[in-house]
Protein backbone atom coordinates (compact mmCIF):
# COMPACT_ATOMS: atom_id res chain seq x y z
CA UNK A 1 0.00 0.00 0.00
CA UNK A 2 1.25 3.62 -0.87
CA UNK A 3 2.36 5.55 2.24
CA UNK A 4 0.34 8.35 3.66
CA UNK A 5 1.91 11.62 2.12
CA UNK A 6 0.81 15.11 3.04
CA UNK A 7 2.33 18.83 2.02
CA UNK A 8 3.52 19.52 6.07
CA UNK A 9 5.23 22.15 7.78
CA UNK A 10 8.62 21.56 9.39
CA UNK A 11 6.54 22.84 12.76
CA UNK A 12 3.65 19.99 12.09
CA UNK A 13 6.33 17.28 11.04
CA UNK A 14 7.60 18.11 14.64
CA UNK A 15 4.39 17.29 15.94
CA UNK A 16 3.92 14.19 13.98
CA UNK A 17 6.92 12.88 14.92
CA UNK A 18 6.17 13.51 18.69
CA UNK A 19 3.06 11.55 18.34
CA UNK A 20 4.87 8.49 16.26
CA UNK A 21 7.60 8.71 19.06
CA UNK A 22 4.82 7.66 21.56
CA UNK A 23 4.72 10.97 23.12
CA UNK A 24 1.18 11.45 25.99
CA UNK A 25 2.22 15.18 27.29
CA UNK A 26 2.95 18.29 26.12
CA UNK A 27 3.02 21.52 28.30
CA UNK A 28 4.09 24.58 26.81
CA UNK A 29 3.57 28.20 26.29
CA UNK A 30 3.15 29.86 22.75
CA UNK A 31 6.34 31.49 21.28
CA UNK A 32 6.52 32.46 17.29
CA UNK A 33 7.95 30.40 15.29
CA UNK A 34 7.56 27.11 17.41
CA UNK A 35 3.09 27.44 17.91
CA UNK A 36 2.56 25.22 15.47
CA UNK A 37 4.01 22.42 17.37
CA UNK A 38 1.89 22.98 20.42
CA UNK A 39 -1.12 23.99 17.57
CA UNK A 40 -0.94 20.39 16.24
CA UNK A 41 -0.36 18.49 19.38
CA UNK A 42 -3.60 19.91 21.28
CA UNK A 43 -5.36 18.52 18.43
CA UNK A 44 -3.47 15.15 18.14
CA UNK A 45 -2.44 14.36 21.90
CA UNK A 46 -5.86 13.96 23.02
CA UNK A 47 -6.97 11.71 20.35
CA UNK A 48 -3.88 9.00 21.45
CA UNK A 49 -4.68 9.37 25.15
CA UNK A 50 -2.70 12.25 25.91
CA UNK A 51 -2.24 15.10 27.86
CA UNK A 52 -1.87 19.01 26.13
CA UNK A 53 -1.56 22.22 28.77
CA UNK A 54 -0.73 25.41 27.69
CA UNK A 55 0.73 26.49 31.31
CA UNK A 56 1.23 29.86 32.28
CA UNK A 57 4.53 30.58 31.18
CA UNK A 58 7.62 28.97 29.81
CA UNK A 59 9.10 28.10 32.75
CA UNK A 60 6.51 26.43 34.40
CA UNK A 61 5.77 24.58 30.97
CA UNK A 62 9.58 22.93 31.64
CA UNK A 63 8.53 22.15 35.28
CA UNK A 64 5.31 20.17 33.86
CA UNK A 65 7.12 18.03 31.60
CA UNK A 66 9.88 16.81 33.77
CA UNK A 67 6.59 16.47 36.05
CA UNK A 68 4.72 14.73 33.74
CA UNK A 69 7.78 12.60 32.48
CA UNK A 70 8.56 11.78 36.00
CA UNK A 71 4.84 9.77 35.94
CA UNK A 72 6.04 8.00 33.50
CA UNK A 73 4.53 9.83 30.46
CA UNK A 74 6.70 10.76 27.24
CA UNK A 75 6.72 14.47 27.57
CA UNK A 76 7.51 17.23 25.24
CA UNK A 77 7.86 21.10 24.88
CA UNK A 78 8.42 23.51 21.82
CA UNK A 79 9.34 27.35 22.15
CA UNK A 80 11.91 29.33 20.92
CA UNK A 81 15.10 30.92 22.22
CA UNK A 82 13.53 33.44 24.36
CA UNK A 83 11.37 30.69 26.05
CA UNK A 84 14.65 28.67 26.23
CA UNK A 85 16.76 31.01 27.92
CA UNK A 86 13.49 31.00 30.58
CA UNK A 87 13.95 27.32 31.05
CA UNK A 88 17.54 26.86 31.75
CA UNK A 89 17.58 26.44 35.23
CA UNK A 90 14.69 23.46 34.71
CA UNK A 91 16.54 22.19 32.37
CA UNK A 92 19.70 21.77 34.65
CA UNK A 93 17.29 19.89 37.19
CA UNK A 94 16.00 17.47 34.51
CA UNK A 95 20.11 17.28 33.68
CA UNK A 96 21.02 16.25 37.67
CA UNK A 97 17.47 14.34 37.87
CA UNK A 98 18.00 12.55 34.70
CA UNK A 99 14.33 12.92 34.24
CA UNK A 100 13.75 12.13 29.97
CA UNK A 101 12.42 14.81 27.82
CA UNK A 102 12.67 16.55 24.70
CA UNK A 103 12.57 20.15 24.02
CA UNK A 104 11.89 21.59 20.51
CA UNK A 105 13.79 25.01 19.98
CA UNK A 106 12.76 26.56 16.77
CA UNK A 107 15.57 29.10 16.62
CA UNK A 108 15.02 32.81 15.96
CA UNK A 109 17.21 35.63 16.03
CA UNK A 110 18.41 37.04 19.74
CA UNK A 111 19.31 38.47 22.19
CA UNK A 112 16.04 38.28 24.08
CA UNK A 113 12.67 39.46 21.70
CA UNK A 114 14.46 39.63 18.69
CA UNK A 115 12.82 39.14 15.87
CA UNK A 116 9.91 36.93 16.08
CA UNK A 117 9.27 36.32 12.15
CA UNK A 118 13.02 36.07 11.24
CA UNK A 119 15.37 32.93 11.30
CA UNK A 120 18.38 32.29 13.24
CA UNK A 121 20.95 29.51 14.24
CA UNK A 122 22.39 31.52 17.35
CA UNK A 123 21.06 29.43 20.33
CA UNK A 124 23.67 26.63 19.36
CA UNK A 125 25.99 27.26 22.29
CA UNK A 126 22.77 27.86 24.50
CA UNK A 127 22.03 24.46 23.80
CA UNK A 128 25.38 22.94 25.24
CA UNK A 129 26.42 25.71 27.76
CA UNK A 130 22.89 27.40 28.78
CA UNK A 131 22.47 25.84 32.02
CA UNK A 132 25.09 26.30 34.44
CA UNK A 133 26.94 23.27 35.60
CA UNK A 134 28.68 20.45 34.31
CA UNK A 135 26.41 18.57 32.43
CA UNK A 136 26.44 16.56 29.15
CA UNK A 137 24.28 17.84 26.21
CA UNK A 138 22.25 15.97 23.22
CA UNK A 139 21.11 18.52 20.65
CA UNK A 140 20.17 17.22 17.24
CA UNK A 141 19.52 20.19 14.22
CA UNK A 142 17.51 18.67 11.30
CA UNK A 143 17.55 20.23 7.88
CA UNK A 144 13.97 19.11 6.49
CA UNK A 145 10.67 18.43 7.29
CA UNK A 146 11.01 14.74 6.76
CA UNK A 147 14.33 14.99 8.94
CA UNK A 148 12.41 16.99 11.67
CA UNK A 149 9.75 13.82 11.58
CA UNK A 150 12.37 11.66 11.70
CA UNK A 151 14.63 13.33 14.91
CA UNK A 152 12.18 13.88 16.56
CA UNK A 153 11.08 10.43 17.03
CA UNK A 154 15.18 9.75 17.50
CA UNK A 155 14.82 12.90 20.60
CA UNK A 156 12.46 10.83 22.46
CA UNK A 157 14.68 7.84 22.15
CA UNK A 158 17.31 9.19 22.98
CA UNK A 159 15.96 10.81 25.80
CA UNK A 160 14.46 7.86 27.36
CA UNK A 161 18.24 5.90 26.72
CA UNK A 162 19.77 8.14 28.46
CA UNK A 163 17.51 9.54 30.86
CA UNK A 164 17.87 13.52 30.16
CA UNK A 165 16.86 15.92 28.50
CA UNK A 166 17.45 16.05 24.30
CA UNK A 167 16.98 18.94 22.46
CA UNK A 168 16.21 19.66 18.69
CA UNK A 169 16.81 23.00 17.12
CA UNK A 170 15.94 24.11 13.91
CA UNK A 171 15.53 27.58 12.45
CA UNK A 172 12.18 29.41 11.36
CA UNK A 173 13.11 28.62 8.00
CA UNK A 174 12.51 25.15 8.00
CA UNK A 175 10.00 25.39 10.81
CA UNK A 176 7.42 27.28 8.59
CA UNK A 177 8.18 25.87 5.02
CA UNK A 178 6.17 22.88 3.83
CA UNK A 179 7.61 19.85 1.91
CA UNK A 180 5.91 16.29 1.26
CA UNK A 181 6.84 14.21 3.95
CA UNK A 182 6.13 10.49 3.65
CA UNK A 183 4.51 9.30 7.20
CA UNK A 184 6.53 5.98 8.35
CA UNK A 185 4.61 2.80 8.83
CA UNK A 186 3.90 2.28 12.68
CA UNK A 187 7.58 -0.23 13.73
CA UNK A 188 9.75 1.38 10.09
CA UNK A 189 11.12 3.86 12.37
CA UNK A 190 12.28 2.12 16.42
CA UNK A 191 10.62 3.74 18.92
CA UNK A 192 13.00 3.47 22.66
CA UNK A 193 10.57 2.96 25.31
CA UNK A 194 12.09 3.78 28.82
CA UNK A 195 13.60 0.74 31.22
CA UNK A 196 11.18 -0.17 33.55
CA UNK A 197 13.36 -1.16 37.63
CA UNK A 198 13.91 -4.80 37.78
CA UNK A 199 13.48 -4.87 41.42
CA UNK A 200 10.72 -4.52 43.48
CA UNK A 201 9.45 -1.26 45.31
CA UNK A 202 11.07 -1.94 48.29
CA UNK A 203 14.53 -2.59 46.72
CA UNK A 204 14.50 0.16 44.24
CA UNK A 205 16.78 3.09 44.71
CA UNK A 206 16.36 6.03 41.79
CA UNK A 207 19.86 6.65 40.99
CA UNK A 208 21.57 3.04 41.69
CA UNK A 209 24.45 2.77 38.59
CA UNK A 210 25.56 -0.47 40.43
CA UNK A 211 23.90 -2.50 37.34
CA UNK A 212 24.96 -0.02 34.24
CA UNK A 213 25.27 3.41 33.49
CA UNK A 214 21.89 4.88 33.06
CA UNK A 215 19.76 3.15 36.32
CA UNK A 216 16.14 2.40 35.39
CA UNK A 217 13.06 5.08 35.88
CA UNK A 218 10.28 4.26 37.97
CA UNK A 219 6.73 5.92 37.43
CA UNK A 220 6.80 8.68 40.28
CA UNK A 221 3.10 8.47 41.72
CA UNK A 222 3.35 4.30 41.45
CA UNK A 223 3.75 1.58 44.27
CA UNK A 224 7.62 2.80 43.64
CA UNK A 225 8.30 5.75 46.34
CA UNK A 226 11.38 7.90 45.58
CA UNK A 227 12.97 11.10 46.26
CA UNK A 228 13.71 13.65 43.35
CA UNK A 229 15.84 16.64 44.29
CA UNK A 230 18.15 19.15 42.43
CA UNK A 231 20.87 18.98 44.76
CA UNK A 232 23.44 15.85 44.57
CA UNK A 233 22.12 13.15 45.70
CA UNK A 234 23.16 9.45 46.68
CA UNK A 235 21.42 6.54 44.82
CA UNK A 236 18.51 6.70 46.61
CA UNK A 237 17.76 10.18 46.15
CA UNK A 238 18.10 11.86 48.97
CA UNK A 239 20.83 15.18 49.08
CA UNK A 240 24.71 14.08 50.06
CA UNK A 241 27.26 16.13 50.05
CA UNK A 242 29.98 13.39 50.62
CA UNK A 243 33.06 14.06 47.87
CA UNK A 244 33.13 10.55 46.64
CA UNK A 245 29.19 10.19 45.78
CA UNK A 246 29.19 13.87 44.29
CA UNK A 247 32.03 13.33 42.48
CA UNK A 248 30.91 9.32 41.14
CA UNK A 249 27.47 10.44 39.97
CA UNK A 250 28.53 13.89 38.16
CA UNK A 251 31.24 12.15 36.47
CA UNK A 252 28.77 9.56 35.61
CA UNK A 253 26.23 11.95 34.33
CA UNK A 254 28.61 13.33 31.59
CA UNK A 255 30.54 9.93 30.84
CA UNK A 256 26.78 8.25 30.32
CA UNK A 257 26.52 10.14 26.81
CA UNK A 258 30.29 10.40 26.09
CA UNK A 259 31.02 6.73 26.07
CA UNK A 260 28.16 6.29 23.99
CA UNK A 261 29.11 9.07 20.82
CA UNK A 262 28.87 5.85 18.70
CA UNK A 263 25.36 5.53 19.68
CA UNK A 264 24.37 8.78 19.41
CA UNK A 265 26.18 10.76 16.91
CA UNK A 266 24.80 11.21 13.32
CA UNK A 267 26.31 13.27 9.93
CA UNK A 268 26.00 13.61 6.88
CA UNK A 269 28.79 13.91 4.01
CA UNK A 270 28.48 15.35 0.61
CA UNK A 271 31.19 15.27 -1.88
CA UNK A 272 34.06 15.10 1.08
CA UNK A 273 35.79 12.41 -0.58
CA UNK A 274 37.83 14.67 -2.38
CA UNK A 275 37.42 18.12 -1.19
CA UNK A 276 39.98 20.67 -0.32
CA UNK A 277 37.51 22.80 1.15
CA UNK A 278 34.64 21.77 3.51
CA UNK A 279 31.58 23.80 4.52
CA UNK A 280 29.99 22.75 7.64
CA UNK A 281 26.99 23.19 8.21
CA UNK A 282 23.51 22.91 10.24
CA UNK A 283 20.07 23.18 9.73
CA UNK A 284 18.28 25.29 6.86
CA UNK A 285 21.90 26.82 6.09
CA UNK A 286 23.13 23.39 4.96
CA UNK A 287 20.86 23.12 2.62
CA UNK A 288 22.56 26.49 0.91
CA UNK A 289 25.50 24.72 1.45
CA UNK A 290 24.63 21.71 -0.89
CA UNK A 291 23.86 24.25 -3.40
CA UNK A 292 26.93 25.75 -3.14
CA UNK A 293 29.02 22.45 -3.72
CA UNK A 294 27.13 21.83 -6.64
CA UNK A 295 28.14 25.46 -8.05
CA UNK A 296 31.55 24.75 -6.58
CA UNK A 297 31.94 21.42 -8.39
CA UNK A 298 31.08 23.09 -11.55
CA UNK A 299 33.38 25.53 -11.51
CA UNK A 300 35.82 23.11 -10.99
CA UNK A 301 36.31 23.88 -6.87
CA UNK A 302 36.72 20.68 -5.16
CA UNK A 303 34.54 21.33 -2.20
CA UNK A 304 32.37 19.18 -0.17
CA UNK A 305 29.81 19.59 3.23
CA UNK A 306 29.57 18.51 6.59
CA UNK A 307 26.75 18.48 8.01
CA UNK A 308 26.35 17.13 11.68
CA UNK A 309 22.58 15.84 12.55
CA UNK A 310 23.88 15.14 16.13
CA UNK A 311 25.36 18.80 16.80
CA UNK A 312 26.38 17.88 20.90
CA UNK A 313 28.12 15.82 21.58
CA UNK A 314 30.56 17.84 18.66
CA UNK A 315 31.01 15.82 16.08
CA UNK A 316 35.04 16.17 16.99
CA UNK A 317 36.82 13.24 15.21
CA UNK A 318 35.45 13.41 12.23
CA UNK A 319 35.80 17.42 12.05
CA UNK A 320 39.54 16.66 12.94
CA UNK A 321 39.79 14.00 10.36
CA UNK A 322 38.43 16.59 7.72
CA UNK A 323 40.64 19.59 9.16
CA UNK A 324 43.83 17.23 8.44
CA UNK A 325 42.62 16.44 4.54
CA UNK A 326 40.97 20.18 3.56
CA UNK A 327 42.61 23.31 3.16
CA UNK A 328 39.99 24.94 4.82
CA UNK A 329 36.85 24.35 6.69
CA UNK A 330 34.39 27.42 6.03
CA UNK A 331 31.74 27.51 8.90
CA UNK A 332 28.24 29.19 7.80
CA UNK A 333 26.11 29.43 10.46
CA UNK A 334 23.27 32.07 11.00
CA UNK A 335 24.74 33.94 14.23
CA UNK A 336 27.79 35.70 13.93
CA UNK A 337 30.21 33.12 15.60
CA UNK A 338 29.61 29.92 18.16
CA UNK A 339 30.20 26.59 16.33
CA UNK A 340 33.33 27.68 14.41
CA UNK A 341 35.04 28.00 17.88
CA UNK A 342 34.34 24.56 18.38
CA UNK A 343 35.62 23.31 14.40
CA UNK A 344 38.81 25.68 14.99
CA UNK A 345 39.38 23.90 18.61
CA UNK A 346 39.21 20.60 16.95
CA UNK A 347 40.95 21.44 13.91
CA UNK A 348 43.88 22.41 15.83
CA UNK A 349 45.62 24.61 13.45
CA UNK A 350 45.69 21.93 10.05
CA UNK A 351 43.42 23.53 8.47
CA UNK A 352 41.88 27.17 7.70
CA UNK A 353 38.75 28.21 9.63
CA UNK A 354 36.78 30.69 8.63
CA UNK A 355 33.07 31.53 9.59
CA UNK A 356 30.39 32.86 6.76
CA UNK A 357 27.38 34.16 9.13
CA UNK A 358 24.21 36.67 9.23
CA UNK A 359 21.97 37.75 11.43
CA UNK A 360 19.92 40.49 8.99
CA UNK A 361 16.62 37.79 8.81
CA UNK A 362 17.47 36.93 5.80
CA UNK A 363 19.03 33.02 5.42
CA UNK A 364 22.76 32.73 4.22
CA UNK A 365 22.46 31.98 0.56
CA UNK A 366 24.50 29.96 -1.34
CA UNK A 367 26.28 32.74 -2.70
CA UNK A 368 27.25 34.14 -0.33
CA UNK A 369 29.07 30.77 0.95
CA UNK A 370 29.99 30.74 -2.41
CA UNK A 371 32.08 33.76 -2.26
CA UNK A 372 33.63 33.15 1.12
CA UNK A 373 34.84 29.77 -0.69
CA UNK A 374 36.83 31.31 -3.56
CA UNK A 375 37.90 33.87 -1.03
CA UNK A 376 39.89 31.30 1.38
CA UNK A 377 41.13 29.28 -1.40
CA UNK B 1 20.79 19.76 -9.39
CA UNK B 2 17.67 19.10 -11.07
CA UNK B 3 15.97 22.18 -12.72
CA UNK B 4 14.52 24.49 -10.47
CA UNK B 5 11.70 26.55 -11.43
CA UNK B 6 10.56 29.70 -8.63
CA UNK B 7 7.43 31.04 -8.12
CA UNK B 8 6.56 34.30 -5.88
CA UNK B 9 3.70 35.62 -4.24
CA UNK B 10 3.57 38.60 -3.35
CA UNK B 11 0.56 41.44 -1.75
CA UNK B 12 -0.70 42.62 1.31
CA UNK B 13 -1.21 40.09 4.38
CA UNK B 14 -4.17 38.39 4.50
CA UNK B 15 -5.30 38.03 0.74
CA UNK B 16 -4.42 34.75 0.71
CA UNK B 17 -1.26 34.79 -1.06
CA UNK B 18 0.66 32.39 1.44
CA UNK B 19 -2.48 30.00 1.29
CA UNK B 20 -2.08 30.37 -3.17
CA UNK B 21 1.32 29.06 -2.35
CA UNK B 22 0.62 26.20 -0.43
CA UNK B 23 -2.01 24.86 -3.19
CA UNK B 24 0.09 25.16 -5.63
CA UNK B 25 3.18 23.18 -3.95
CA UNK B 26 0.18 20.57 -3.08
CA UNK B 27 -0.37 20.85 -6.55
CA UNK B 28 2.99 20.11 -8.15
CA UNK B 29 4.34 17.60 -4.95
CA UNK B 30 1.17 15.75 -3.41
CA UNK B 31 -0.79 15.80 -7.07
CA UNK B 32 1.86 15.72 -9.58
CA UNK B 33 4.75 13.62 -7.72
CA UNK B 34 7.35 16.30 -8.33
CA UNK B 35 9.29 17.89 -5.72
CA UNK B 36 7.99 21.33 -4.16
CA UNK B 37 9.01 23.48 -1.68
CA UNK B 38 6.80 26.34 -0.10
CA UNK B 39 8.19 29.15 1.88
CA UNK B 40 7.45 32.57 3.08
CA UNK B 41 8.37 35.52 4.98
CA UNK B 42 6.36 38.14 6.50
CA UNK B 43 6.25 40.76 9.22
CA UNK B 44 4.79 40.92 12.58
CA UNK B 45 0.87 41.96 11.65
CA UNK B 46 -1.83 39.57 11.64
CA UNK B 47 -2.97 41.82 8.16
CA UNK B 48 -1.62 44.47 6.23
CA UNK B 49 2.04 44.96 5.49
CA UNK B 50 3.61 43.19 2.40
CA UNK B 51 3.66 39.28 2.51
CA UNK B 52 5.58 37.12 0.35
CA UNK B 53 5.39 33.43 -0.47
CA UNK B 54 7.88 31.51 -2.41
CA UNK B 55 6.91 27.59 -4.19
CA UNK B 56 10.10 25.62 -5.75
CA UNK B 57 9.17 23.09 -8.10
CA UNK B 58 11.72 20.96 -9.02
CA UNK B 59 11.97 17.54 -10.79
CA UNK B 60 14.42 16.23 -7.98
CA UNK B 61 15.32 17.02 -4.66
CA UNK B 62 15.35 20.66 -4.05
CA UNK B 63 18.12 22.06 -1.40
CA UNK B 64 18.06 26.03 -1.24
CA UNK B 65 14.55 26.41 -0.34
CA UNK B 66 14.33 30.22 -1.55
CA UNK B 67 14.08 31.97 -4.82
CA UNK B 68 17.57 32.35 -6.18
CA UNK B 69 16.55 33.91 -9.85
CA UNK B 70 12.75 34.03 -9.69
CA UNK B 71 11.09 32.64 -13.09
CA UNK B 72 7.47 34.64 -12.36
CA UNK B 73 6.38 37.26 -9.73
CA UNK B 74 2.80 37.98 -8.54
CA UNK B 75 2.40 41.67 -6.92
CA UNK B 76 -0.98 42.46 -5.85
CA UNK B 77 -0.19 46.18 -4.38
CA UNK B 78 1.94 48.15 -4.78
CA UNK B 79 4.00 48.18 -2.03
CA UNK B 80 4.89 44.48 -2.35
CA UNK B 81 5.78 44.98 -6.26
CA UNK B 82 8.03 47.72 -4.52
CA UNK B 83 9.63 44.83 -1.78
CA UNK B 84 9.15 41.99 -3.65
CA UNK B 85 9.03 42.18 -7.63
CA UNK B 86 13.01 42.11 -7.54
CA UNK B 87 15.30 39.31 -9.17
CA UNK B 88 13.36 38.10 -11.63
CA UNK B 89 14.85 36.28 -14.16
CA UNK B 90 15.91 37.52 -17.49
CA UNK B 91 12.69 36.90 -19.98
CA UNK B 92 10.51 35.85 -16.53
CA UNK B 93 7.05 37.06 -15.81
CA UNK B 94 5.94 39.55 -13.58
CA UNK B 95 2.01 39.92 -12.97
CA UNK B 96 0.43 42.23 -11.93
CA UNK B 97 -2.62 43.57 -10.40
CA UNK B 98 -3.49 46.16 -13.17
CA UNK B 99 -5.41 48.37 -10.79
CA UNK B 100 -3.57 47.95 -7.87
CA UNK B 101 0.20 48.14 -9.01
CA UNK B 102 0.56 51.73 -10.49
CA UNK B 103 4.22 51.82 -11.03
CA UNK B 104 5.99 48.17 -12.01
CA UNK B 105 9.40 47.68 -11.56
CA UNK B 106 11.13 48.12 -14.79
CA UNK B 107 13.78 44.38 -15.82
CA UNK B 108 14.08 42.79 -18.42
CA UNK B 109 10.82 40.42 -17.91
CA UNK B 110 7.43 40.47 -19.28
CA UNK B 111 5.44 42.29 -16.85
CA UNK B 112 1.88 41.39 -17.68
CA UNK B 113 -1.55 43.22 -16.23
CA UNK B 114 -4.95 41.55 -15.00
CA UNK B 115 -7.39 43.29 -12.78
CA UNK B 116 -7.14 40.69 -10.09
CA UNK B 117 -9.15 41.76 -7.43
CA UNK B 118 -11.95 43.87 -9.37
CA UNK B 119 -12.45 40.18 -11.24
CA UNK B 120 -12.96 38.65 -7.68
CA UNK B 121 -15.56 41.25 -6.84
CA UNK B 122 -17.27 41.95 -9.37
CA UNK B 123 -17.30 38.77 -11.88
CA UNK B 124 -17.41 36.16 -8.77
CA UNK B 125 -19.12 38.39 -6.27
CA UNK B 126 -16.71 37.63 -3.68
CA UNK B 127 -12.75 40.00 -3.29
CA UNK B 128 -12.37 36.72 -0.77
CA UNK B 129 -11.22 34.73 -3.66
CA UNK B 130 -8.85 36.94 -5.37
CA UNK B 131 -5.76 34.95 -4.33
CA UNK B 132 -7.52 31.79 -6.26
CA UNK B 133 -7.94 33.68 -9.32
CA UNK B 134 -4.51 35.00 -8.85
CA UNK B 135 -3.60 31.27 -8.60
CA UNK B 136 -5.72 30.22 -11.89
CA UNK B 137 -3.68 33.22 -13.67
CA UNK B 138 -0.30 32.22 -12.43
CA UNK B 139 -0.97 28.82 -13.49
CA UNK B 140 -2.46 29.68 -16.76
CA UNK B 141 0.33 31.75 -17.20
CA UNK B 142 3.36 29.74 -16.76
CA UNK B 143 1.93 25.89 -17.09
CA UNK B 144 4.10 25.00 -14.23
CA UNK B 145 1.35 22.34 -12.74
CA UNK B 146 -1.34 21.32 -15.52
CA UNK B 147 -5.08 22.90 -14.53
CA UNK B 148 -6.87 19.83 -13.50
CA UNK B 149 -3.72 19.64 -10.90
CA UNK B 150 -4.68 23.12 -9.59
CA UNK B 151 -8.04 23.06 -9.74
CA UNK B 152 -7.75 19.79 -7.75
CA UNK B 153 -5.40 21.16 -5.31
CA UNK B 154 -7.72 24.22 -4.92
CA UNK B 155 -10.75 21.94 -4.32
CA UNK B 156 -9.00 19.99 -1.44
CA UNK B 157 -8.32 22.91 0.60
CA UNK B 158 -11.85 24.73 0.47
CA UNK B 159 -14.90 23.49 1.98
CA UNK B 160 -17.48 22.01 0.25
CA UNK B 161 -19.98 25.03 0.61
CA UNK B 162 -17.07 27.02 -1.12
CA UNK B 163 -15.90 24.56 -3.65
CA UNK B 164 -18.16 25.97 -6.68
CA UNK B 165 -17.24 29.29 -5.36
CA UNK B 166 -13.54 28.53 -5.58
CA UNK B 167 -13.77 26.32 -9.01
CA UNK B 168 -14.85 29.75 -10.79
CA UNK B 169 -12.60 31.58 -9.51
CA UNK B 170 -9.80 29.40 -10.38
CA UNK B 171 -11.20 28.81 -14.10
CA UNK B 172 -11.56 32.68 -14.58
CA UNK B 173 -7.88 32.91 -13.54
CA UNK B 174 -6.70 30.23 -15.46
CA UNK B 175 -8.34 31.34 -18.76
CA UNK B 176 -7.12 35.13 -18.46
CA UNK B 177 -3.78 33.99 -17.54
CA UNK B 178 -3.75 31.38 -20.57
CA UNK B 179 -4.89 34.16 -22.65
CA UNK B 180 -1.80 36.50 -21.69
CA UNK B 181 0.67 33.68 -22.07
CA UNK B 182 -0.61 33.95 -25.97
Amino acid sequence: MAKKVALLQGNEACAQGAVYAGAKFFGGYPITPSTEVAEVLSVELPKVGGKFIQMEDEIAAMASVIGASLTGAKSITATSGPGVSLKQELIGYACIAEVPCVIINVMRGGPSTGMPTGPGQSDVMQAMWGTHGDHAAIALVPDSCQEIFTETVRAFNLAEKYRMPVQVLFDEIVGHMRERIEFPEPGELEVIDREAPSVGPDDYKPYDSTKGQIPPLADFGSEYKYHVTGLNKADDGFPTTKASLVDAEERRQIDKVMDNIADIESNEEYMTEDAEVIIWAFGSTSRSARYAVNELRKEGIKAGMFRPITLWPFPAKRTAELADQAKAIVVAEMNLGQMVYEVERVAQGNCVVVHEGRVDGDPINPGQIMDKVKEVL
Amino acid sequence: MAERYELRFSGAGGQGLITAGIILAEAASIIEGKSAVQSQSYGPEARGGASKSEVIIADGPIDYPKATIVDACLAMTQEAADKYANGIKKGGLLLIDADFVHTAPEGDFKVLRLPIMRMAKEDIGREIVANVVALGAVIGLTGVVTRESGEEAVLRKVPAAFKDLNKKAYSMGYEKGKELAQ
